[in-house]
């Protein structure tokens, strides 16, 4: 990944001058998945420290719902609330039940969502797992623990999609 | 002339950095401190209070399913240290990471009393690392009633 330092940074101060500021076009908001309580309370400071805003999900059925993909009655509502607003989802790999990789998999078979960058996390640097999920359409895989300088990273990976 | 805040902070730095020096604590606690501000002051406590209130549990279900003699689940055993790797891995807990490594390595080979023993291991180190995490908040406080800033302590 190409680290464009300058513009990146002065893109950074822009979004990052008003922590409290919702409803800006360029904030993001993100779903963060993971069945770990502290890592998910981890991810959700660093996203809301980098100004996105967050929605976090114990688990990929309760992030599908909230993606208008779960349970078909559901679908309606969660679809003109929820999916038009997360930009990124950022789910762990190792979940019980449906995993991190399966979530990227019904994501990228949706025809409403597919656009939608999944970063996969990971505790473990298992190259053909990594492999895996970015043959599967994941934007990014991110070694645990997270830092600061991680979400910076991707930040600025996406803020270069975009445009 | 060495004030009482001076005193205190000098004791924080150096306490800070023997927890370093001893393998308690490595640089993922550092950033967690960085995601420390005026909007959230209390976050570290928070997290390291969650993650406290998780080795108690899980080290609890772990010590129930090692009970159950000629009937160790160990794929429960394998999934709670799996959870508690994790937690000690995210918040920096140094020492408890480590023998949460050899816990999954005992478990995965089904050696029963290696994971009974790594098991007391782990309940000790998180019990001494809260201890000694409520002394370096303890000092915190003392600096702040005392009217001085908490020092940036570099490792």
């Amino acid at each position: 990944m190409n680290s464009s330092g300058g513009s990146c940074s002065s893109l950074m101060d822009v979004v990052t001058y008003d922590p409290h500021h919702h409803g800006h076009d360029e904030e993001l908001h993100v779903l963060a998945v993971d069945d770990n309580l502290i890592d998910r309370k981890l991810v959700e400071r660093l996203l809301k420290i980098s100004s996105c805003k967050v929605t976090t999900a114990e688990n990929a059925i309760r992030a599908l719902e909230y993606l208008g993909l779960g349970d078909q009655n559901q679908h309606i509502d969660a679809l003109t609330c929820n999916v038009m607003k997360v930009n990124l989802i950022i789910t762990d790999y190792c979940m019980p039940g449906m995993t991190g990789f399966e979530l990227l998999k019904k994501v990228k078979e949706s025809s409403n969502l597919r656009e939608l960058p999944v970063v996969i996390m990971s505790s473990e640097n298992i190259p053909t797992r990594i492999n895996k999920c970015l043959a599967s359409g994941a934007q990014m895989f991110m070694q645990k623990p997270l830092k600061l300088s991680d979400v910076e990273k991707l930040k600025c990976h996406l803020m270069n999609c975009r445009s | 002339m060495d004030t009482l805040i001076a005193q205190l902070q000098r004791q924080f730095r150096d306490y800070t950095i023997s927890l370093y020096h001893q393998g308690f604590l490595d640089d993922q606690f550092t950033e967690l401190k960085k995601l420390q501000d005026e909007c959230s002051p209390d976050f570290v406590a928070e997290v390291v209070t969650l993650f406290f209130e998780d080795c108690e549990k899980l080290i609890s279900n772990m010590a129930r399913a090692l009970d159950q003699t000629g009937n160790v689940d160990f794929k429960l055993v394998g999934s709670s240290v799996h959870q508690l790797k994790g937690s000690s891995s995210s918040v920096g807990a140094k020492r408890v990471k480590g023998l949460c490594i050899t816990l999954k390595e005992c478990c995965d080979s089904q050696n029963y009393e290696g994971c009974v023993r790594c098991l007391q291991q782990v309940d000790i180190e998180y019990k001494t690392l809260k201890a000694k995490l409520q002394d370096l908040f303890n000092l915190e406080q003392q600096i702040v009633q005392a009217g001085g800033r908490i020092p940036q302590v570099d490792i």
